[in-house]
């Protein structure tokens, strides 16, 4: 059943009922059958592409399937940079779209604007319309784009409608921050491949 | 490879080829605005030329200039596989009575890019039938690729939120800072205070 | 209470004989999400139709005014995002054509590769993308993931997979990975096993090659008075491509074709950029037979070269060389130039401007899809609405490039 963190089996009933509260289940419900409104302007959009397709398949998430009309979306992915000129077309279709909604700001530039800092871009979409996660990047990897909808899902499920901001993760086990691989590492890994393609192909 | 151009045209417009330069491979020529059409016009039909293309036209800003902008053309021959670059300076030191003939009736190419310059540099294009603004807005005031519009100068269409949960989002430097000191060498003498 | 049924004669529909506005995008999904195109349709005929861009219009050229020569680099890889590295290589061109800077030979072949790689992912996004938005998902999903194959290359070269900023004044960042030529061989052949399942999904499809197919005729003469180049130009017939044309790098050496259409339709945009791919691949392959394997690519010269590290930290002449390239730029000579290549669209070109100090006077694109998309009214007029997809779709409209 997901994660229905809050679920109470009544005892003996394994097979038969589940108690929760209303929202829980509400919020169990929307978070897996998301309809997006892709936004897409910019680079990220080329990530973006990546990300619905095969190899990092954002259908595993129940947040695949687009409507270009807002009114049947509930996320709004704002998809690279929104120039001046694009803000009171973002603000409209943000507007267009019915309660409840959610707005995922992909990339550096939706997030606040990176270093397009000038005359022609709006520094950040929340200061047009409110946002829920940022995924920072330029344009962010896939799998950061994976954790912010997570991250989303987890809000939706538990009603938390503050900002979120994707973040380098704390491995559990050791309280630190995940190191990245040195290319020593990265040999040593090769090698094993190798050596592990051979043992099969022999 | 068009330094035989350059002596054509030369020869045919005599003085009014304000100058003939060859930097880097490139060749130049420069006119004055009233033979701007004309000598395109011929770059285009002369057998010896054959410019069938408008590959480029845009503007440059020299605010210690005067006349203060240019406009340069890139011209190529699929046919004479030669190019050729024009230039002509207009327009006084506030960018005012920046005018020059439309190339639009020579190559349609020209429409889009006669635009852009105008939208960017604020250089009008005689006998342009619709020089609108193209990149920015409408309601944009000012031309911003002109060394004396601030960057970082916005023009909002729709009012930035307030109250909690807006983020004042700031770039973590000024305007003037963390800027390379190469950059320095462009504000303009007397310019009003660049960025 | 009224009748229901209506009077026929009373009620002869008095239709309107004047065209109507309609407003395609900028927020329409076939739109890229960066050009609004206002119409004038009479039933489903397009009588009028004004093309606006500038919905990502991003100030490239006034951000390069801002920062040193090398800080351009991460504005061109947002250009045409499709392919970052062409753009990279061209911006860096073009800044050595100024310098009098020759590329060690190993960055030649370096740039061409990976250049080439970028083109073949810019063809499979184009065709990818036109295919998706005609209703045709299926060969989508195929062309995205030959290009992720494409991008796992660029990410073990460069550590990105989309924006690189790998090109440097005088070379490339970083030499080749150990195991470079072995990866691309066979990501290569990857992708060309890729591309023939997904064409064949597609060229015997019949809804598909109709929309295509005498859609969006554009002749050779109007192509070059409207400044086309690159596959559009090709597809009217007209076999101009800077590579052939005036080789640059070490283009010369390469055995290659130039596809070329014959009637400059949409099928004709399509088919020459599935061809051109199959050139790339074997400009690669050819690259990667003559490229020497070791060798530096980044040329020796104090005035782009940042010192050694080690010379960084231990000594005073690379601490005030690494200062003065870093902070100050590096020192390009006035004057200017005008470098072009070729781009996945066509002609890219840079007219630099420089007063001689570290920071660029003006840096001017010549954005081949701005000058494409500036015919497209020309090809949509006396068309159907529904033709406009298929069309703008194969013009590989790019915002970042087209509207700087």
């Amino acid at each position: 059943m997901g994660d229905l963190t809050r679920t109470h089996v009544v005892e003996g009933s394994e097979q038969g009922f589940a108690t929760t509260r209303f929202q829980d289940l509400l919020g169990w419900a929307r978070k897996y059958s998301l309809f997006q409104y892709p936004f897409v302007t910019a680079c990220c959009g080329m990530e973006f592409m990546s990300f619905a397709s095969p190899r990092f398949d954002m259908a595993r998430f129940g947040a695949e399937a687009p409507r270009f009309s807002p009114r049947q979306a509930d996320l709004l992915w704002v998809v690279g940079t929104i120039s001046q000129r694009q803000a009171p077309v973002l603000r409209r279709v943000w507007e267009q779209m019915t309660e409840p909604k959610w707005v995922l700001a992909f990339g550096t530039c939706a997030s606040c604007g990176g270093f397009y800092d000038n005359y022609a871009t709006v520094a950040g979409i929340d200061k047009i319309i409110p946002v829920d996660v940022y995924v920072p990047g330029c344009p962010p990897r896939p799998e950061a784009v994976i954790d912010g909808l997570l991250l989303l899902q987890d809000k939706i499920a538990t009603g938390d409608r503050t900002p979120g901001i994707i973040k380098p993760r704390v491995d559990p086990k050791q309280g630190q921050l995940v190191t990245l691989r040195t290319p020593a590492d990265l040999e040593e890994s090769h090698a094993a491949l190798e050596a592990k393609v051979k043992r099969l192909g022999g | 490879m068009s330094k035989a151009l350059q002596q054509k045209l030369t020869a045919r417009f005599g003085a009014r080829i304000l100058a003939a330069t060859s930097q880097h491979g490139d060749e130049a020529v420069v006119v004055a605005p009233a033979d701007w059409r004309e000598v395109h016009l011929f770059l285009r039909d002369d057998p010896s030329s054959q410019m069938q293309m408008l590959i480029d036209l845009c503007g440059v800003d020299y605010p210690d200039r005067e006349p203060r902008f240019e406009v340069v053309t890139h011209l190529y021959s699929l046919t004479k596989k030669h190019r050729l670059r024009v230039k002509t300076a207009v327009g006084d030191a506030d960018g005012d009575d920046a005018v020059v003939d439309s190339l639009l009736s020579v190559w349609r190419s020209a429409d889009w890019m006669e635009r852009e310059a105008f939208d960017m540099f604020g250089v009008r294009f005689a006998g342009h039938p619709d020089l609108r603004r193209i990149l920015t807005y409408p309601e944009f005031e000012g031309h911003p690729l002109r060394k004396d519009y601030p960057a970082a100068r916005t023009q909002p269409l729709v009012p930035y939120r307030e109250g909690a949960g807006v983020q004042g989002k700031l770039a973590p430097f000024g305007a003037d800072e963390g800027m390379p000191f190469g950059r320095q060498t462009h504000g303009a003498p007397g310019s009003p205070e660049v960025n | 209470m009224e009748p229901l049924d209506q009077d026929l004669d009373e009620s002869e529909l008095e239709l309107p004989a004047e065209p109507m506005q309609l407003k395609m995008g900028p927020a329409h999904p076939a739109m890229h999400g960066t050009v609004r195109m206002m119409l004038e349709v009479s039933g489903e005929t397009i009588v009028k139709c004004d093309v606006q861009v500038g919905y990502l219009h991003r100030a490239f050229e006034k951000m390069c005014e801002r920062g040193t020569w090398g800080q351009v680099f991460p504005y061109v890889d947002r250009l045409n995002y499709v392919s970052p590295m062409l753009n990279n290589n061209a911006f860096a061109m073009a800044v050595e054509k100024m310098l009098g800077i020759k590329p060690t030979e190993r960055c030649e072949y370096y740039r061409v590769v990976l250049g080439e790689l970028a083109r073949i992912c810019d063809h499979l996004t184009c065709n990818g993308a036109m295919a998706m938005e005609l209703g045709a998902f299926t060969p989508f999903l195929w062309f995205i993931k030959a290009r992720d194959m494409v991008w796992d290359i660029f990410e073990e070269e460069t550590g990105a997979r989309l924006t690189h900023s790998f090109g440097r004044i005088g070379g490339m960042a970083k030499p080749p990975t150990k195991r470079f030529k072995e990866h691309v061989r066979a990501a290569v052949a990857g992708v060309l096993a890729l591309v023939k399942e997904g064409e064949a999904l597609l060229l015997s499809n019949r809804i598909f090659i109709d929309r295509l197919d005498g859609v969006g005729v554009m002749t050779p003469e109007l192509a070059s008075a409207y400044g086309w180049t690159g596959p559009c130009l090709r597809s009217t017939g007209v076999a101009y491509d800077v590579r052939k044309a005036h080789p640059y790098s070490v283009y010369d050496r390469f055995d290659f074709d130039v596809p070329v259409g014959t009637t400059g339709d949409n099928y004709d945009r399509f088919m020459v950029r599935l061809e051109e791919l199959r050139q790339s691949a074997r400009i690669v392959a050819q690259a990667l037979e003559q490229m020497p394997d070791d060798g530096p690519v980044m040329v020796e010269d104090a005035r782009v070269t940042l010192p050694p590290k080690d010379e960084v930290y231990k000594t005073i002449e690379g601490t005030i060389q690494h200062f003065k390239i870093v902070m100050e730029g590096v020192k390009v000579p006035a004057g200017e130039c005008y470098s072009y290549t070729e781009a996945g669209n066509g002609e890219l070109g840079f007219y630099l401007v420089s007063d001689g100090s570290g920071t660029p006077y003006r840096v001017r694109i010549r954005p081949p899809c701005f000058i494409i998309t500036s015919a497209l009214h020309h090809l949509i007029e006396g068309g159907m609405i529904a033709d406009i997809v298929p069309t703008f779709g194969s013009m590989n409209m790019i915002g970042g490039e087209c509207d700087h």
